[in-house]
């Protein structure tokens, strides 16, 4: 039994060892509950403020920014439901790119009386500047943009768009989820440009699943989205998940140390995969823009990106046909279909997400693999025309 | 030997046990694929085990794997039960009734829900903890649509008539919920039997991991809700966003185990918690708070009279206790749950909860009975109330003067 190749990093990651280690006391044998007054819940919140800590040095921000969810997902909706909340309503303005966790709680607030815009991305899956300029002119009261999309891992100038927000008094917001640990992520810094908000989540960094935060400038007004007993400054009630806290503050410290050494590894990758993949006559999605190193999108024209990731995962090789959370959706990505990439293209697309671990010769290996399988592919589909 | 502080307050949290952690640690490392992705083994591997502990917690309260869906915890199970009901049904009226001895995490949700224009009925408890159901079916309206009532008390551990509850709530069409945080392995549930149309649950509380819960939503007949996080369309749509595998899978074994030893542990801790009440039953001037005999085994609240509840919680610093509930300890308020039984404030004040549970022994029990006596005794002695009442001074009848 050979042991199968993970290319699938912008879904989730493995834990790393350290950060298990970390978390390990914090099952069975420190287990208070962090608002316990004894011994065994004041070492729980000790635990908790220290993990606040890793976070807000890890991400440029003060520990009192830093609101602890239960995941990426939490973090988005808290953000988008909660700062609506506190605003008459008005214009809303999201890419058209964003997670769904971002989208379906904006598509939700129309209910509420919300106008929702979705901003239009160019062919290279960037915010288009002019539609956005006209989209500002009409005084948006929150915006959201990510910082990189999950798909494509197409980098945003968050920092230029939420400059131009401020100008027009738009609250700003930005899922950086898939960002952290892949490029250099400076709250300090953006929320000096204007970005007022920002998601983060452990499990795409090496730390477990089931905990995040929302990064917020306390200046930000927010109802929460989960009331009863007040925890996190009351904007996120619950007891808090020491264990998973602990590992997300270790996951943060480890993920943005030597990310230049990370970078220039997972570019070197890369650039042999595209172009191999070029030389097999692959579409490459997003490849004039700012990408993060380690994301790969692309379709081979009239092989079905389903029927490719399937039969590369009997081969040993995991990798996504489109974002994990809707990949039992069979409707092409909505992020390519924003680029204007034809539906019969979108189909065939597959996202291959690097990361630690990950080596030069299974680069190789995978490219073998890739042509084999493809030259099946395309002699069965010549058998069936 | 042994072990300080001693741990008395299994309803604030408790330990993951070790067959549990034991259980859960393969998917921290090896099996961490995304339950969601759907394109490779490591992905379906994940998958499978959410489904099976799906069936674990539905085994333990006798529901359908298709009526659980995962959720962080009691509190949002709590919040996405009444949010999500009360939004779904408001066309049909704007009622909900709950009780004031509700956890936070239901009473702060009500209140949020009357911001949004719904009105809440708080309805008071007997003395000794209970719902009177005959104050239940007085305050039931035409427009009412939601009852929010919790099977186990969190700090004075009495067990409300659901079933009763339940039966009047479907025959009258309104959706019940049930925040059952503090019953899973205390108390037979059986969702057969039960009229319960949403119930909470939690790991935490029963040896699982914290940061996972789950809600109960029944399909027949069918309950509808409004989802209150949304994205990926995880659950069914009921509640997106990434499933921690190694917490539900924690949250399974913790249920399985519950639903495999509850019969004889609840036998053992209810000994101990006997024992407990024994070795202080010779104290004068305790009081215990919530009925005897409609509640959990491993829970005994006590107010101290004439004790100060802070100065004890001090004196007995080798007991991890809890002078209300862990959620609500920050504050120095008295606890509105025994306010709610016509405890005066300085009784509420005085009063401990003592929680037992899985890992406690006789030993350490023993230990706490000494312990508490000789507290006591010396507390008291400092005590200038105290001391009148030993004189005879009946403190009802003094005219205290204002400084």
């Amino acid at each position: 039994m050979f042991a199968p190749v993970y290319f699938d990093h912008n879904a989730t990651t493995a834990l790393k060892p350290v950060v298990l280690e970390a978390m390990l006391p914090w099952f069975s044998q420190q287990f208070g509950n962090a608002s316990s007054r004894h011994e065994h819940g004041r070492a729980a919140r000790r635990a908790i403020d220290e993990a606040r800590n890793k976070v807000a040095v890890a991400l440029g921000a003060h520990p009192t920014e830093i609101v602890f969810t239960s995941g990426g997902s939490e973090a988005n909706n808290l953000f988008i439901k909660g700062a609506a909340a506190c605003l008459k309503p008005g214009l809303l303005a999201v890419s058209a790119i964003e997670h769904p966790c971002v989208i379906k709680p904006a598509e939700q607030l129309v209910r509420r009386g919300w106008r929702l815009h979705k901003l239009a991305v160019d062919a290279d899956g960037r915010v288009d500047a002019s539609e956005y300029q006209s989209v500002l002119q009409q005084s948006p009261k929150l915006i959201s943009v990510m910082l990189a999309n999950n798909e494509t891992g197409v980098i945003q100038d968050v920092a230029a768009l939420a400059a131009e927000a401020r100008r027009v008094g738009a609250c700003f917001h930005t899922d950086a989820v898939q960002a952290v640990g892949k490029i250099a992520v400076d709250f300090r810094a953006l929320n000096a440009a204007g970005v007022q908000a920002m998601s983060v989540s452990a499990h795409k960094i090496g730390g477990p699943k089931g905990v995040a935060a929302l990064v917020l400038d306390k200046r930000v007004e927010l109802e929460p989205l989960i009331a009863g007993g007040g925890h996190e400054r009351g904007l996120r009630s619950g007891t808090e998940n020491v264990a998973a806290i602990v590992g997300f503050g270790v996951a943060c410290e480890l993920a943005v140390q030597g990310l230049d050494g990370k970078r220039s590894r997972l570019l070197a990758q890369r650039a042999r995969l595209e172009q191999g993949l070029s030389a097999m006559g692959a579409t490459l999605f997003g490849v004039v823009a700012e990408r993060l190193p380690n994301t790969l999108y692309f379709a081979l024209a009239d092989i079905d990106g389903e029927t490719l990731v399937g039969m590369l995962d009997r081969a040993g090789y995991a990798v996504a046909s489109g974002a994990a959370c809707s990949s039992a959706n069979p409707e092409p990505s909505h992020v390519l279909r924003a680029m204007g990439v034809a539906p019969e293209l979108a189909r065939g697309a597959v996202r291959v997400s690097l990361g630690d671990g990950n080596t030069a010769e299974q680069i190789e290996d995978f490219l073998l693999t890739l042509q084999d399988t493809v030259s099946k592919l395309r002699r069965l589909t010549a058998i069936a025309i | 030997m042994l072990r300080l502080p001693i741990y008395l307050d299994y309803s604030a949290t408790t330990p993951v046990d070790p067959r549990v952690a034991e259980k859960m640690i393969p998917y921290l490392v090896e099996k961490f694929g995304n339950p969601a992705s759907r394109s490779h083994a490591f992905g379906w591997e994940t998958e499978a085990a959410v489904e099976e502990a799906r069936e674990e917690v539905a085994k333990l309260v006798h529901a359908d794997p298709k009526e659980i869906v995962w959720t962080s915890g009691a509190t949002e199970s709590n919040n996405l039960a009444l949010k999500g009901a009360a939004n779904f049904y408001s066309g049909k009226g704007k009622h909900i009734i709950t009780l004031k001895t509700e956890h936070k995490a239901v009473l702060d949700t009500c209140r949020e829900l009357e911001r949004q224009g719904f009105e809440v009925t708080y309805l008071d408890v007997l003395e000794n903890g209970l719902l009177d159901l005959e104050v239940f079916k007085a305050a039931l309206r035409s427009d009412t649509i939601l009852v929010s009532v919790m099977f186990v008390n969190n700090e004075i551990g009495v067990i409300q008539p659901i079933a009763e509850i339940g039966e009047i709530c479907r025959e009258k069409g309104i959706i019940f919920h049930v925040d059952a945080a503090q019953a899973t392995g205390k108390v037979e549930i059986d969702l057969g039997a039960l009229k319960v149309d949403l119930m909470s649950f939690s790991a935490h509380k029963t040896y699982g991991p914290k940061g996972i819960g789950a809600l109960y939503i029944r399909r027949k007949p069918r309950v509808r809700l409004e989802a209150q996080m949304h994205g990926g369309g995880h659950e069914r749509g009921f509640r997106s966003g990434t499933l921690a595998t190694h917490q539900i899978v924690g949250m399974g074994e913790a249920f399985r185990l519950a639903r495999e030893e509850m019969a004889v542990e609840n036998k053992r801790i209810g000994a101990l918690r006997d024992r407990l009440l024994k070795g202080l039953s010779d104290i004068d001037q305790v009081f215990i708070n919530g009925d005897m005999t409609h509640r959990v085994p491993h829970n005994l609240n006590i107010s101290f009279a004439y004790i100060e509840g802070e100065s004890m919680l001090m004196a007995i610093k080798d007991l991890a206790v809890s002078s209300g509930s862990a959620c609500t300890s920050a504050s120095l308020e008295p606890s509105y749950v025994l306010r709610a039984l016509g405890r005066e404030d300085e009784l509420a004040h005085s009063s401990i909860r003592f929680t037992l549970g899985r890992f406690n022994t006789e030993e350490e029990i023993d230990y706490a009975i000494k312990l508490l006596h000789k507290k006591i005794g010396s507390l008291r002695e400092l005590s200038p109330l105290w001391e009148m009442v030993q004189d005879g001074v009946d403190l009802s009848t003094v005219q205290w003067a204002a400084h």
